[in-house]
């Protein structure tokens, strides 16, 4: 019986011990494990124009503008926002309030040009009649950053 | 408690439970499956965002449910083969893990189809994608341990040992969409809030989480008894040769 409690603990406390090793380096590398940084983050710690990073957020409504293949929107979190330029194709679920990836450069006007755009949904599900009738309810809870 | 999990571990007796177990199984696995896919690809409405997209979720997310409730289930099982040295517990472990890797391999490429069309990538290295990898690369390391070995109960030790120290994974991807901003969305299911689904296309999603578990049962059954009977061949082979 004892060797057993013993083989028992040896195992709980490695486990333990290696989860909070886990922990302590996940949370040290927290900026590194981001994939993208938001406005806030932006605007709390500058990032030098022309060093690549991911720029995420919302579409800000009515700032979407297209001409041609230039396309122009700006990205917000509700407390800030970053105006984006990008030349090429968006994902068909690119639209006004929803979510939006884009990885690219600030430049000097501290305008993000972006490479590549990715659209990010959100984690609910319903029929299209549903939407439109919370819609219309007032009782709308999409739209959220995350 | 101790009593009945010896029980349960005379090989004999685990046998016959599997053996009875495996029809029913295999009978609910195909019921559920048929519903299940009906339910989703015919019954369930599109999305209001999605459209018909949508249904890539009733394959791709019982999937990913099922690489990391099989991986728990391995850990346990390898933790009472490595603590109690149960004769059944090790082998119980080792059957799962192809299934688990399956699926896990399953959830990452219908995961890759669905972002294709609704991100713009097929796959990107943010928190949630990178530990579903890595738990793909668990249990192929977990299975190749098990063949790399020629002595049993050393694999058996070895591969208990990464499984433990790979659980810490699970936790991760579990929350790595909260902990971090990642491409991929928040969960819609097993939140503090409940379902962020509609229930005409969470029904089918539960039902086909069902069908997998299900599905799951049924490999299991055949795998371990074929490993058990295949441990006791190779008992009887080595008794022979020291005769």
């Amino acid at each position: 019986m004892t060797r057993k409690k013993r083989r028992l603990y040896i195992v709980l406390s490695g486990v333990a011990v290696l989860g909070l090793a886990a922990a302590l380096i996940l949370s040290s590398f927290q900026d590194s494990l981001v994939f993208f940084h938001s406005p806030t983050d932006l605007a709390e710690k500058p990032v030098p124009a022309g060093r690549t990073f991911r720029l995420g957020g919302l579409v800000e409504e009515g700032s979407y503008v297209k001409e041609g293949i230039d396309i122009k929107f700006s990205v917000t979190d509700t407390a800030n926002s970053v105006k984006v330029t990008f030349q090429g194709l968006v994902p068909d679920l690119f639209r006004e309030g929803q979510g939006v990836v884009a990885e690219g450069q600030l430049n000097e006007d501290g305008v993000f040009v972006a490479s590549n755009v990715l659209a990010k949904h959100d984690e609910n599900y319903m029929p299209p009649e549903v939407a439109d009738s919370l819609k219309k309810a007032g009782t709308w809870q999409g739209k959220e950053a995350d | 408690m101790a009593v009945d999990l010896h029980k349960y571990a005379n090989p004999k007796r685990f046998l016959s439970i599997i053996g009875a177990i495996y029809p029913w199984a295999a009978l609910l696995t195909v019921g559920l499956l048929v519903t299940g896919l009906y339910l989703g690809l015919f019954v369930a409405p599109e999305d209001y965002q999605q459209g018909d997209t949508v249904r890539i979720m009733f394959v791709h997310v019982p999937a990913a449910w099922m690489g990391l409730s099989i991986y728990t289930m391995m850990a346990i099982s390898s933790a009472v083969g490595l603590i109690w040295k149960h004769p059944v517990a090790d082998l119980s472990a080792k059957s799962m893990a192809p299934i688990g890797a399956a699926f896990t391999f399953l959830s990452l490429v219908t995961g890759a189809l669905w972002g294709q069309p609704m991100w713009g990538t097929y796959w990107v290295w943010d928190a949630r994608l990178t530990s579903m990898l890595i738990l793909l690369f668990l249990y192929l390391g977990y299975m190749a341990i098990w063949e790399s070995f020629d002595d049993y109960s050393k694999a058996a030790k070895a591969a208990a040992i990464l499984v433990l120290v790979g659980v810490i994974n699970i936790p991760v991807i579990k929350f790595s969409v909260d902990w971090w901003n990642t491409l991929h969305q928040p969960a819609s299911v097993a939140t503090m809030e409940g379902p962020k689904i509609h229930s005409s296309i969470l029904t089918p999603l539960l039902v086909m989480g069902a069908a997998y578990m299900a599905l799951f049962t049924t490999i299991y059954c055949v795998r371990v008894k074929a490993e058990i009977l295949g441990r006791r061949l190779r008992m009887l082979q080595i008794n022979q040769i020291q005769e």
